[in-house]
């Protein structure tokens, strides 16, 4: 192609590729130990130590993923990060806040004096909620062209709550798959609940993005191009109609297949975020900034790019192993 | 307060904060390797039950790190957009490769570390532990080559005011990156030494006399001993370092006002930066010439070359670079007597021979690392003033347009946040040390399962 005999051209291309693949890998890690928080108020005492338990090897390093994702944006597209993350002030700071209490609370409440504890527990939820429902606010925002005006900001508090009932929701299909008896029953009405959150939500923005812009209605509703895209829409809705079924059904006989509903949601995101990707390609500030005006140098963009291509591969190698090690039902946390 | 203010007020609050747990966890991961190294080598164990303890403190300082240091990423594009878009081309590849080849690492084997051990075979256990310290001190490393670019940038140019790269090898290996490299993990080895020593002496102070607390307590004032002398000498080799790339961030130092010879060292002094003179000087003559150029009349910088033509102060202020200098240079100074004291008792007449106030001492310096540690950060941070990148970029030129009232209130709500973070993190040590002493033990079941669950 001709596009890759300009390294100015493909390498802003490549690094948006990068940056969308570590948000997804974000929002499906995190989005199911953020859920793990949101759902603590719905829980016993002994379901909160194991729901901690199901989670606390992994959330440090799905954390990380936020790091990469807003660390490639500063590296790659620094006048965007600047752009963005000064108009979001205020959420970012709740989110960053939100962020800290969660994740110290998560050691807290197991190291603290037991009196503690239900405090700590408080904080793990309010943290979660802190940040889910900030980051929901971003979303919303990004969407609508991030400008303060009171339609937006009423818009950005839907998405706020909606992708809050998300991650409750894929929170919620982990713990089926982490946990058995009870907890499990449980947590699969806690899926069948957020279902509709998350339905709703997908919906808002899908119908609100072609709204804000003409040029992103453009690229979804002329033909021959909505051909093309058909089948993201319609993968979705197959997705949800197998999550509704395999819900209703669930748990299967001798635990099988306690996997699908958390498999069937990554993929849910997965098309929900490839058709936010598709609609605002190639802005990286929407309508303002495309990702070849925002991009870093190419020499700079070409040194990170050498790194990521070796590191990246044995990063997903070695979260494969850590993800294996600790397969199977959770069970309390312990150092040994 | 203007915006400007504000955001440097809520960046040293957020990196300060920050900063206590690596330079906890940097050298407690490799002090925990060697717990459990002793303990494959000997079969004892008093090194696991040290081990067994200490990994707690780090999960917690680690955690506290994590989530303090997503706030640092985050802060780059809210408060200081500037800087990434004059130097981006420089600090993205060094912070992209700090997340690639240390944060992972670090993230993904802690899990394997903390709650592993039944889980994987004993040596993976231990590479896990191996990888975990390596990882802490990967990210150390690259944060401090952007650091150290920033007082002392080469390696690029500058094209329509953006800097590009020119030579990675010269950005990395800039000239002083190695000394403050050194200094930091030198820093936070003692800063371990000290915490591990203090919270061993007080478990001891309280009745919890085990062996694991005697090698834990041995094993610091040992360490600390041996590193305070090496940490002085390259505290001089950095200062030398700074002369000679940052004269000003020296002259400020030892608030020296004219250039010439035969400069004093200050024991004591208030500087005016308004009046550009020092009052209540206590000084011994001679003596800052003599340690910063051997030289009893040696030449010292002075403040007053660093004033344009204008007026305009191409200085730091030097109050505050003036007494975090000395709250450092005291701290280590008590380190190394207290160190020194307790060691030579240590080898005479063991742990039970260490008198009361000795302990006591001990308790009292547990967090001295942390003064010590901050303290020195002031002092080179606020020296590189008014420069956020010496020469190139200044910190005024890089603040975010953010309503001021806006960062105030944040601001606000961080101090809040970071004071009841740290009250309850040394509460929940103390309160850990107690029960240890108390033979508790400190996991929730008694006994380990031989059987790992298996798999669905």
């Amino acid at each position: 192609m001709d596009m890759f005999s300009d390294p100015a051209l493909w390498l802003p291309f490549v690094f948006a590729g990068l940056m969308g693949l570590s948000i997804l890998i974000y929002v499906v890690l995190d989005g199911f130990d953020l859920g793990v928080g949101l759902l603590f108020p719905f829980a016993n005492e002994g379901e909160k130590d194991r729901m901690i338990g199901s989670i606390g090897p992994f959330w440090d390093a799905n954390e990380t993923w936020l790091v990469l994702a807003v660390g490639l944006l500063l590296v790659a597209f620094p006048a965007a990060h600047g752009a963005i993350l000064t108009a979001l002030y205020l959420p970012v700071a709740v989110m960053l806040i939100g962020l800290i209490l969660r994740g110290v609370a998560f050691e807290f409440r197991a190291k603290a004096p037991p009196e503690w504890k239900r405090l700590w527990n408080r904080a793990f939820f309010a943290g979660s909620l802190m940040t889910s429902m900030s980051q929901g606010f971003m979303l919303g925002m990004y969407v609508m062209g991030l400008t303060w005006t009171l339609p937006h900001v009423a818009f950005a508090l839907l998405t706020a709550a909606f992708l809050t009932v998300g991650y409750s929701f894929i929170g919620a299909t982990w713990v089926i798959h982490k946990s058995d008896g009870l907890l499990q029953l449980k947590a699969i009405d806690w899926a069948k609940g957020g279902v509709w959150g998350l339905v709703l939500g997908i919906g808002a923005v899908s119908a609100a993005t072609p709204y804000v812009s003409v040029r992103i209605f453009d690229k979804w509703f002329s033909w021959p191009e909505a051909l093309y895209l058909a089948p993201l829409p319609l993968l979705s809705a197959a997705l949800v109609v197998g999550l509704w079924v395999a819900l209703r059904r669930m748990p299967f006989d001798r635990d099988r297949r306690s996997w699908l509903p958390f498999a069937m949601a990554t993929g849910l995101w997965a098309t929900a975020f490839g058709g936010m990707a598709y609609s605002f390609y190639p802005y990286v500030v929407p309508e303002k900034l495309t990702i070849y005006e925002a991009a870093s140098a190419p020499e700079s963009l070409f040194i990170i790019l050498v790194g990521t291509v070796v590191v990246l591969p044995t990063i997903l190698g070695y979260s494969i192993l850590a993800f294996t090690i600790f397969r199977g039902k959770a069970r309390e946390l312990r150092y040994d | 307060m203007d915006t400007l203010i504000l955001s440097r007020i809520q960046f040293g609050a957020n990196i300060s904060f920050h900063i206590l747990f690596p330079t906890i966890t940097i050298a407690l991961g490799w002090v925990l390797l060697f717990f459990k190294l002793r303990f494959n080598a000997t079969g004892e164990d008093r090194w696991m039950e040290a081990y067994r303890f200490w990994v707690k403190v780090f999960a917690l300082s680690f955690a506290m790190g994590v989530v303090s240091g997503i706030t640092m990423s985050f802060q780059f594009g809210t408060n200081w957009p500037g800087f990434m878009e004059t130097v981006g081309n420089i600090a993205g590849p060094l912070l992209a490769y700090e997340v690639l080849t240390a944060f992972f690492l670090e993230a993904v084997f802690l899990g394997i570390m903390l709650f592993g051990a039944s889980r994987v075979p004993g040596w993976l256990h231990t590479l896990a532990t191996f990888l975990v310290a390596f990882g802490t001190t990967m990210s150390a490393f690259w944060i401090i080559v952007l650091n150290s670019w920033m007082h002392t940038p080469q390696g690029f140019e500058m094209i329509d005011g953006v800097a590009h790269a020119t030579d990675w090898w010269a950005i990395i290996f800039n000239p002083s990156m190695p000394y403050r490299f050194a200094h930091m993990l030198l820093a936070s080895f003692l800063t371990v030494s000290f915490l591990i020593a203090g919270v061993s002496a007080f478990r001891w102070i309280i009745g919890g006399r085990t062996a694991g607390v005697r090698v834990a307590l041995k094993s610091a004032v040992y360490g600390a001993a041996l590193l305070i002398p090496l940490q002085i000498y390259m505290g001089d080799m950095h200062g030398l370092n700074t002369l000679e790339h940052q004269p000003q961030k020296i002259a400020a130092m030892e608030a020296n006002w004219e250039t010439g010879p035969n400069v004093p060292l200050l024991l004591f002094a208030i500087p005016d930066d308004a009046a550009r003179e020092n009052r209540f000087e206590i000084a011994i003559p001679n003596l800052a010439s003599l340690i910063l150029t051997h030289h009893a009349d040696g030449v010292v910088p002075g403040l007053n070359d660093f004033v344009g033509e204008d007026g305009e102060v191409l200085h730091p202020r030097v109050a505050a670079v003036f007494w975090s200098f000395r709250v450092m240079v005291g701290t280590g100074v008590a380190m190394l007597l207290l160190s020194w004291a307790t060691a030579a008792l240590l080898l005479r007449r063991g742990v039970e021979g260490l008198p009361r106030p000795v302990l006591y001492g001990l308790v009292g310096m547990t967090f001295s690392g942390w003064l010590a540690t901050l303290a020195g950060w002031y002092t080179t941070e606020i020296g590189r003033q008014p420069w956020l990148v010496q020469g190139v970029l200044s910190t005024r030129d890089a603040v975010a347009d953010v309503p001021a009232a806006m960062v105030a209130s944040t601001l606000i709500a961080y101090l809040v946040v970071y004071a009841l973070l740290l009250g309850a993190y040394i509460l929940v040590i103390f309160y850990l040390a107690r029960r240890a002493a108390r033979g508790e033990k400190l996991d929730p079941r008694p006994e380990p399962r031989a059987v790992p669950i298996p798999a669905e």
